[in-house]
């Protein structure tokens, strides 16, 4: 795809402005990273608070009198009883009961929810959703940006221009208004950070990022440290991490299964793939995405073959890459079920040598989630 | 815009090589190219002794983002390699003509040097 062809954000101008190396991400035109570079600016975030364009990714609200139930056909998420303004993190699903996409979906009324979805999968979604949904109604709000507001210093700069945002915790979410703007902010991310994801009509969203940047604490980030970021936190990235080759089983986000959806819950199944979803929940998958801590210097990264101490193929890195908060490298990855326990010794196979990997809990910097 | 030493010599693929008094060559990466790479986290350097032909793979830069090759600029053996690369990746970006040189190299021919491209070549490749 030509430069010429890639979409923009409202921000694409104060990016360039800033910096930005700007790269084709999703069909997007995104910053990959400013002038600081990837490893200041992942530390930064961790340090104060980093300012993230996530405006790409895909805001959706479905409405209806029954979209609850109408979306917990299509999701392994406890929607019924979900109270307003709670926020839960959730995938779409295959027959095969694959990921179709993750995405996190909060409860705005009692007839609607406000979704979002990643870049690459959000025209597919959409469709999906107006195609299963049988009365809910899908309104793809294009003319929103959204903004990532991440980092221990996040909750003070929001809460000066906005102290109602100060009473969410995480996974919640609340409508509110700044100088006549509304606004929807939830207080999510994707960095393992305390943090907010702000969503602002297009329009005013330069004006948004002005506010927020005027704080000391805060600079902008780019998608490498975005991903070196979450990374560190232990979370999937879509595409590489978990695809629709993959069950939420196998990809350990069992958590996106909500008790009441499982075996021995009141409303069990029900949503795509259940019956594989549940036997995988209840038995064990045969094979499970699992943390590795790398011996050495060398980062093992995506594609790198996984092997036991007999030199057996067991799995692949999915994710990898060099952490500056631990100043070491660190991956993510697929492996047999025979291996995936902690502390099992595997090797990674990168440039022809068998570096060697050790199965660890993730994440591997801890959450600093707010939860009140 | 990046720093180009006009008394050293540049491939394409963006190494430099400098001619010692003794013969031997050093070579490292460009200005242009750690800037391109971003903040390097590991060099993979050849063994010393190793025989290199010119335009092979012969080391491997990681940074935070990505993995990238270096090609050998010439023929000819590996005689030291920058102990301090191991360690101290990021003097790459430091000094990537200085202190964060790659390797040094007897070279086999040194009639090869003139097929690189001079400062003002690179400066014409990279623009």
């Amino acid at each position: 795809m030509s430069d010429s062809a890639l979409a923009t954000t409202p921000l694409h101008a104060m990016h360039v402005a800033a910096g930005g190396k700007m790269v084709p991400f999703a069909g997007y035109s995104m910053p990959v990273q400013y002038p600081a570079g990837i490893k200041a600016e992942h530390l930064h975030c961790r340090a104060a608070a980093g300012l993230f364009d996530v405006s790409h990714m895909g805001q959706v609200v479905v409405s209806g009198p029954n979209a609850a139930a109408e979306l917990e056909a299509l999701l392994p998420s406890d929607l019924i009883d979900m109270p307003i303004g709670a926020q839960s993190y959730s995938v779409l699903l295959t027959e095969q009961g694959t990921v179709r996409d993750d995405l996190i979906i909060c409860r705005l009324t009692e007839q609607s929810f406000y979704l979002v979805v990643n870049a690459g999968c959000k025209h597919d979604d959409i469709a999906y959703l107006r195609s299963q949904l049988p009365s809910a109604t899908v309104e793809y709000r294009a003319q929103h940006a959204l903004l990532a507001l991440q980092g221990p210093a996040a909750a003070a700069v929001l809460t000066a221009l906005l102290p109602v945002v100060g009473e969410l915790t995480f996974m919640h979410g609340c409508a509110a208004s700044l100088d006549g703007v509304a606004l929807f902010i939830t207080r999510s991310g994707y960095t393992g950070e305390d943090g907010f994801e702000i969503s602002v009509p297009a329009e005013r969203a330069v004006w948004l990022a002005e506010q927020l940047l005027a704080a000391e604490a805060v600079k902008w980030i780019g998608l490498g440290a975005r991903d070196s970021l979450r990374l560190e936190a232990g979370l999937c990235l879509y595409g590489h991490d978990m695809d629709a080759d993959k069950t939420p089983v196998q990809a350990a986000i069992n958590f996106a299964i909500n008790r009441v959806r499982r075996s021995d819950g009141a409303r069990a199944g029900g949503f795509p793939g259940a019956a594989r979803i549940l036997a995988e929940l209840d038995g064990g998958p045969a094979s499970q995405r699992v943390g590795l801590a790398v011996s050495g210097r060398a980062p093992v990264r995506e594609g790198a073959e996984l092997l036991d101490g007999d030199g057996q193929a067991v799995g692949v890195v999915t994710s990898g890459g060099f952490a500056p908060s631990l100043d070491k490298p660190i991956a993510m990855g697929y492996v047999t079920a025979t291996n995936a326990a902690l502390g099992s010794e595997l090797f990674a196979r990168v440039r022809g040598k068998l570096l060697p990997v050790t199965v660890c809990k993730t994440p591997f910097v801890a959450q600093r989630y707010y939860r009140g | 815009m990046s720093e180009i030493p006009t008394e050293l010599k540049y491939a394409s693929s963006h190494e430099w090589v400098r001619l010692e008094s003794d013969g031997s060559v050093v070579v490292g990466i460009t200005d242009h190219a750690q800037d391109e790479l971003g903040d390097v986290v590991f060099v993979e350097l050849p063994e010393v002794g190793s025989a290199l032909d010119a335009g092979a793979e012969v080391a491997v830069v990681e940074s935070v983002k990505a993995a990238s090759d270096i090609y050998a600029p010439l023929t000819g053996e590996v005689l030291e390699v920058n102990p301090l690369l191991e360690d101290e990746p990021e003097t790459v970006n430091r000094s990537p003509y200085g202190d964060g040189w790659f390797f040094r190299v007897k070279p086999a021919d040194l009639s090869e040097l003139e097929q690189l491209l001079d400062s003002d070549g690179y400066a014409d490749a990279i623009a």
